[in-house]
């Protein structure tokens, strides 16, 4: 599935992040944990409900602007799906 | 030996043995602790407290039936206020709106119902009670609100037929996730193993169906479910591995790698009424007796799988072989397998029941005291 650029991915009921001050962060849901690195809980944090994909994109791309602008869209959407396939996320 | 002893990732904690279901197939073990020796709601929080500060993620409070407790509330308070994830494995039965309200306001994350099949009679006949429209009632107080969904079915020799029926039923709820678990056989399964027991073809058809499902329901329902391991060319990986990654807590305080270890002889448990849980965890004989691979004999010590199944189970060893230190039994490389294989001839030899049965010889789960 490729996310729509407009649609506003939010964490789905009995997603969560961990708390801050117990690191590692991880992504808590059913019965797993996902643990998050850099990029990954970049992304996770603005899965909010508030965020479109494209403005998740456009954040990161400044964020890590030595990185290829084209891969870094590709490698959001990739994830993106990846949660969706663990029913972490709805697009709203 | 002096590898670090890994954090445990989830603590099963058996609130009481107590349950309205009488489940043919039950994990609990066929001796219950009685209600006078169940944990206090005092313990527990402790214990969680514990649990949280060891590096346990979740808590996943089962039973019997977890809501036969009626401080589960304040239990459920505790384990989130110490950050853990909080899911609940339930029958459902006892539910009502005002006690879902209860349990979501203290911080209950995800809710896990099981069911026996797709239809009342699956229930009657496997779980002693018609349970099903129960169920089905909670489910609907449970989508009112916004808390994760998984449905359980346990499918079997005489239920596997109806796993369509269970799919369409599934699909009209729209859950965030589905398990189809296959019956493993120990406690009160293993003393109905003839009867649960399913055909080659019957488990060759149901792996089909679920693959489809899977696929077909991608992005939707996520869809888990796994081979039944007498069928197996190698076994699980049995709780991640002895003392890995789980630890259960009995509803009397006994901390155990898994739900069956109880059987195994000449193993003493620890009990969280005398001992802290980090010393259970990581010094117990208990805990270290099945610890990597120093207990390990052949086939397992020098074969390659050894750290991805961990030499499979030592229960299921235990139970088939009477020895809980071989290689387990459903293992094509043990030499013990001709045990399964016999098993499954009798099995495969015989016709596939009806579905459900008329004549199954059932021995169903009791209550404790």
């Amino acid at each position: 599935m490729i996310p729509e650029m407009s649609s506003h991915p939010r964490l789905a009921a009995g997603c969560r992040l961990n708390e801050k001050n117990k690191p590692p962060r991880m992504l808590l849901m059913p019965e797993r944990a996902l643990r998050l690195n850099g990029p990954s809980l970049e992304i996770v944090e603005r899965c909010d409900g508030a965020h479109t994909v494209g403005q998740i994109i456009s954040e990161l791309q400044q964020l890590y602007s030595k990185a290829e602008p084209g891969k870094v869209e590709q490698d959001i959407l990739g994830y993106l799906d990846l949660l969706n396939t663990q029913r972490a996320l709805d697009f709203e | 030996m002096s590898e670090p002893v890994p954090s445990p990732l989830a603590l099963i904690a058996e609130l009481t043995h107590r349950c309205p279901l009488h489940c043919v197939y039950c994990s609990n073990p066929v001796s219950l602790a009685a209600r006078d020796r169940e944990l206090s709601t005092e313990t527990w929080r402790r214990v969680l407290g514990e649990a949280a500060e060891l590096g346990v993620l979740q808590a996943d409070f089962t039973g019997g039936e977890p809501l036969a407790r009626p401080d589960l509330a304040e239990i459920i308070r505790a384990a989130r206020g110490a950050g853990l994830y909080v899911n609940l494995i339930t029958s459902g039965m006892p539910l009502d709106e005002k006690r879902l309200g209860d349990l979501v306001e203290a911080g209950l994350d995800h809710i896990q119902i099981s069911f026996q099949g797709a239809r009342e009679e699956s229930s009657i006949e496997f779980a002693g009670t018609p349970a099903q429209a129960r169920k089905l009632r909670a489910i609907e107080w449970i989508k009112q609100r916004r808390l994760a969904l998984t449905l359980n079915f346990v499918i079997h020799r005489k239920n596997v037929d109806q796993l369509e029926e269970m799919l369409a039923l599934t699909e009209q709820i729209g859950p965030g996730r589905v398990e189809f678990a296959h019956v493993q056989y120990y406690g009160w399964a293993f003393a109905n193993k003839k009867e649960l027991l399913p055909t080659r073809a019957q488990v060759e058809r149901s792996l089909e169906i679920l693959k489809g499902a899977e696929e077909r329901l991608r992005g939707k329902i996520k869809v888990e479910y796994v081979v039944p391991d007498y069928y197996a060319k190698y076994p699980k990986p049995c709780m991640g591995g002895w003392g890995r990654k789980l630890m259960l807590i009995t509803p009397a305080g006994d901390v155990l790698p898994c739900h069956a270890a109880g059987i195994l002889p000449g193993v003493a448990f620890e009990n969280v009424g005398t001992q802290p849980l980090r010393k259970i965890w990581e010094e117990s004989a208990a805990f270290q007796k099945f610890r990597g691979e120093g207990w390990m004999g052949e086939p397992c010590r020098s074969c390659d799988r050894r750290e991805r199944d961990f030499g499979g189970c030592r229960c299921q060893a235990f139970l088939l072989a009477n020895d809980a230190a071989v290689t387990d039994p459903v293992c094509s490389l043990s030499p013990q397998r001709g045990i399964v294989d016999e098993i499954l001839k009798d099995v495969n030899g015989a016709p596939a029941a009806e579905s459900p049965s008329t004549k199954a010889d059932w021995i169903y789960r009791s209550n404790p005291a």
